[in-house]
């Protein structure tokens, strides 16, 4: 006996174009705007504005400190995420909202606890600076604030994945003469690799746009510690506009390439996995 | 339809999820919990920081209701930074003033932060009534792309529209250990210079200036030998803070450092804030006269109706009760009897001002600070 039921939103055409109305309002028409700012640039001009040696300078480090974070968390969320989901110890509920602290803070508090810590005469800086390891005002500081703000986004993807994946297909492995690497490699790690990179993808295109966090701890030297994000205040600050959504410009399309990127890997491994 | 299919009777699978969504659920609460405190911590912490953006409606609104009912008036100054102590002191004066005058209650909201960012939200919309920004670029900027105030605007009120100066001064360590005494100093191998990043920051722009016209006022100097010494002063600069009160923190806080470069209003608080046994402030023989400016802001205040009382608000800074609080505030005022009265609060150091050796802020900000210009050079050699 089966009959259809009927949905809690009233009708699929009201909703659907309230959903449009949303996403258009809140997102394409910002967006869009954007766009239309920096095509008052000439194709050239265009060019020669996103192409500048600083303005490269700035997406090498933007890009190459959001991928070398995402990807640490992309290795320890799963970790994070393993614990709290297959184990139960004391505290466990307190380290679970740790996780999502990130998310709260306002992203300037965070950074300035960030370069506090590792700044020269601070609690981890100074013995680090002992070990001629400077961590606040180079490269790897913006690695830092990067990888403290990705945190969530992979541990957040993957444990509801975790959960559904039951301790008896561990066992079924470990029965039929699996070793504990073999049944990492062979039975868990195609389940949560798709979750993985979304919360990857996630924690990168995040990373690519942070800016309260990071122009603290980051020193803003040009050509060395300057991230894309202060590239597009600091143009602002001269009522360059154009010059400003510009740079945006490019970031957007390189977040979009990688998320759908991420996106066709993402099929690839369910396809694998299935 | 697919959906129905799962509502037919409750598998035992169904019953899992159930209850792993209570499981969740308990945890989330937990989780929410501490979320709570932690975004009410934040909160608080940037609690002082928020009040540009909460005193913005209010200035539109109350603003509508004019003068002749003697209503009660509100008025927006969007300022900068470091000017919050002296205008909540100066606001207080001035309704006090206003109230006997004409019997009217005026309440001015203020809205603080950077300077260029306060322009932008001016030009973009925010409804200022009055503006008192760090440098005239910012102001002038009102004029050239919002049309919010006529071109003539710095000659409407005396001296350049700037009723208080200050001027670029040192914070060296207790005992000043690495002997800093001059700007030549500064350019010393081993001493470490925290000056904020020109490209954000308005407070930074005088720094480079002051810096930049020490050099040309040296016998024999030149825009050659100035560029030069500009160059090697920032080789000395290890962190480049986005603003002025950023370089103080990483200066007083963080200890990094062996001078900050910055206004002379925020060393003297620095030096009695954080106590003389820590820091002391240097004054250099030379040092450039910032001129802060402030103007109403036309097309708002004929909106609201306010112009009276915002031109009242803005005058009222010259007179001797505004110089007072003015000088009380560590700004340098222009009323000769203010300045007699406090003079021993404000280092001598000779000054010189913008026009005088840099054309104007519409000349040395393209030369110095746009993209491309020398600040860029310095960090970007041309090809």
């Amino acid at each position: 006996m089966r009959f259809k039921t009927r949905g809690v939103l009233p009708g699929f055409g009201l909703s659907l174009g309230y959903t449009v109305l949303y996403v258009g309002l809140l997102v394409l028409l910002p967006l869009s705007a954007m766009v239309i700012k920096a095509s008052s640039l000439g194709p050239a001009e265009f060019w020669l504005k996103v192409t500048d040696d600083r303005a490269l300078a700035a997406y090498r480090l933007s890009f190459g400190s959001a991928f070398v974070g995402s990807l640490l968390n992309a290795v320890f969320g799963v970790l994070v995420a393993w614990v709290l989901v297959r184990y139960r110890f004391p505290g466990r509920s307190i380290v679970d909202a740790l996780v999502d602290l990130p998310f709260a803070l306002p992203t300037a508090v965070a950074g300035i606890a960030l370069t506090t810590v590792y700044a020269e005469h601070g609690v981890l800086g100074e013995p680090l600076a002992k070990l001629g390891l400077k961590v606040a005002f180079t490269p790897l500081g913006v690695t830092m604030a990067l990888t403290f703000i990705g945190i969530p986004f992979v541990v957040r993807t993957v444990q509801p994945v975790l959960e559904e994946i039951d301790p008896d297909v561990e066992e079924a492995a470990a029965i039929l003469g699996a070793t504990r690497f073999q049944t990492f490699r062979r039975v868990i790690f195609p389940a949560l690799l798709p979750a993985t990179l979304t919360g990857f993808a996630l924690a990168f295109a995040r990373a690519l746009g942070e800016y309260g966090s990071v122009v603290f701890i980051s020193g803003n030297m040009p050509m060395r510690t300057e991230i894309t994000p202060l590239l597009i205040v600091t143009k602002l600050e001269q009522y360059d506009y154009a010059g400003a959504t510009a740079i945006a410009a490019v970031m957007l399309g390189a977040s979009f390439a990688m998320l759908f990127l991420v996106n066709l890997l993402e099929r690839w491994a369910r396809r694998a996995e299935a | 339809m697919n959906q129905s299919s799962s509502s037919t009777a409750e598998s035992p699978k169904s019953s899992l999820q159930a209850r792993a969504a209570r499981r969740a659920f308990g945890l989330s609460l937990a989780r929410a919990a501490l979320l709570l405190v932690a975004a009410s911590a934040g909160l608080a912490g940037c609690n002082k920081k928020s009040d540009a953006a909460t005193t913005a409606p209010a200035g539109s609104n109350a603003a509508a209701v004019a003068a002749p009912s003697k209503a009660p008036v509100t008025l927006l100054n969007v300022s900068y930074d470091p000017t919050r102590e002296l205008y909540q002191e100066f606001n207080t004066v001035f309704a006090k003033y206003w109230k006997d005058k004409t019997g009217q209650d005026v309440k001015v909201n203020q809205s603080h932060g950077g300077g260029g960012k306060q322009a932008r939200a001016v030009l973009d919309g925010l409804e200022a009534d009055v503006v008192t920004l760090a440098l005239g670029y910012d102001v002038a900027i009102l004029a050239d792309k919002g049309k919010l105030i006529p071109d003539n605007w710095q000659t409407r009120l005396p001296q350049n529209s700037a009723p208080y100066t200050s001027t670029i001064v040192f914070v060296v360590r207790k005992g000043n250990p690495k002997k800093i005494k001059d700007w030549n100093d500064l350019i010393r191998e081993g001493v470490q210079v925290i000056t904020p990043s020109p490209k954000t920051s308005g407070g930074a722009r005088w720094n480079y200036l002051a810096a930049w016209g020490y050099a040309l006022k040296q016998p024999g100097g030149d825009d050659t030998k100035a560029r030069e010494f500009v160059s090697k002063l920032y080789k000395n600069v290890p962190v480049l803070d986005s603003g002025a009160r950023g370089a103080t923190t990483t200066f007083v806080e963080r200890k990094i450092g062996d001078v900050l470069v910055t206004w002379e209003n925020e060393a003297i608080l620095s030096v009695a804030e954080f106590g003389k046994d820590n820091l002391e402030l240097v004054a250099p023989s030379i040092s450039v006269l910032t001129e802060p400016p402030v103007t109403v802001v036309d097309k708002n205040v004929d909106k609201h109706g306010t112009r009276e009382v915002a031109e009242a608000y803005l005058k009222f800074l010259y007179t001797p009760e505004g110089q007072e609080v003015v000088a009380k505030n560590h700004y340098r005022p222009r009323d000769p009897a203010a300045v007699a009265k406090y003079k021993d609060q404000f280092p001598d150091v000779k000054l010189f001002t913008v026009d005088e050796l840099f054309g104007g802020w519409s000349k040395a900000q393209p030369t110095h600070f746009n993209d491309g210009g020398i600040f860029d050079q310095i960090y970007q050699p041309k090809k």
